[in-house]
């Protein structure tokens, strides 16, 4: 490892010893900090996992179904019927903090719907009922679904840029400062037997 | 704060959730879709988008990672889930924790 290009003096010994006292010290925050969310982000994943499984089938099913109610309707009716939707959603958006990660946390909010559907009921079989109830009801398991899958990425981002700072820390910066205060200490320690030879010649030659 | 939802997805996937209280907006391919992001990111902070135009889009998505809004989420279009879902929850894992806990059966 290479040491650091400066003078083998006093100054710079002792500016060394505790630039690497702060290293070393950041070092081992980091890695803390690198642990706790790597445990964060393993029940984040699970949860995420479940959910993701839950919405994937549930909606498939509620897509499936509506395929079946669209094609038993011509078209022009469907498109007709969909076309004024009567609800409107609604999300509250904040930022929450997780290990100075902001994810997003979303509530919904006011789903007004005047028991809903858009449509009058001779315009479309009862299967389309059915559908975009249960896509209605599927909501909210959606907007968590795409909260904690957020939360997972950022917090995947960031671990890998913590872990990044401790390897850069651990590999490259504390090995570097360890061996410059050792070059610095052993050229003083030179020098200073050199002076004391130095000195040993003077005196026994008077 | 407050946010809008939107979905993107071919017509049929779609319009259930117009139905449901969702802002749709009809992409036929992945050009289309890319627009409609382009225009819809700032105003929604939701925005859902079926799988098979994700997966063309996956590089351009990249881009919403940083931020925490606005959150784009894939969802299975009526074709069923092709798995596009878990395979990128795979690789977030993969890169943060260098092993796989979930799908490892």
């Amino acid at each position: 490892m290479a040491r650091l290009n400066v003078n083998p003096t006093r100054m710079e010994l002792k500016k060394l010893k505790a630039r690497l006292n702060t290293a070393v010290r950041g070092h081992k925050l980091l890695k803390d900090k690198s642990d706790e969310m790597i445990r964060r982000f393993s029940t984040i994943i699970k949860e995420n996992k479940r959910l993701r499984d839950e919405v994937e089938s549930e909606l498939s099913e509620v897509l499936k179904q509506f395929s079946v109610a669209r094609s038993v309707t011509p078209a022009y009716r469907a498109e007709t019927a969909f076309a004024m939707p009567t609800s409107a959603v609604t999300a509250d958006c904040a930022v929450k903090s997780v290990m100075g990660v902001e994810v997003p946390q979303i509530t919904l909010v006011n789903q007004k719907r005047a028991d809903g559907l858009p449509y009058a009921f001779t315009e479309i079989t009862s299967e389309a009922d059915y559908s975009v109830l249960k896509a209605a009801e599927l909501l909210p398991k959606m907007v968590e679904l795409a909260q904690t899958e957020k939360a997972v990425r950022l917090l995947a981002d960031e671990i890998e840029r913590n872990k990044r700072r401790v390897n850069a820390l651990e590999y490259v910066m504390i090995p570097q400062l360890e061996e410059t205060i050792k070059y610095i200490k052993s050229k003083l320690d030179e020098n200073e037997r050199a002076n004391i030879v130095r000195m040993m010649k003077v005196k026994g030659n008077t | 704060m407050s946010g809008k939802m939107a979905i993107i997805g071919d017509g049929d996937s779609i319009m259930v959730f117009k139905a449901a209280g969702v802002d749709a907006f009809a992409a036929e391919n992945a050009q289309k879709a890319r627009d409609i992001l382009r225009k819809t990111a700032k105003e929604y902070k939701i925005i859902f988008i079926t799988e098979e135009l994700s997966k063309e889009l996956a590089a351009f998505l990249k881009r919403f990672d940083e931020e925490p809004y606005p959150v784009v989420l894939t969802i299975p279009s009526k074709k069923g889930s092709t798995g596009y879902g878990d395979e990128v929850l795979k690789s977030a894992m993969e890169r943060a924790l260098g092993v796989d806990i979930l799908f490892n059966d």
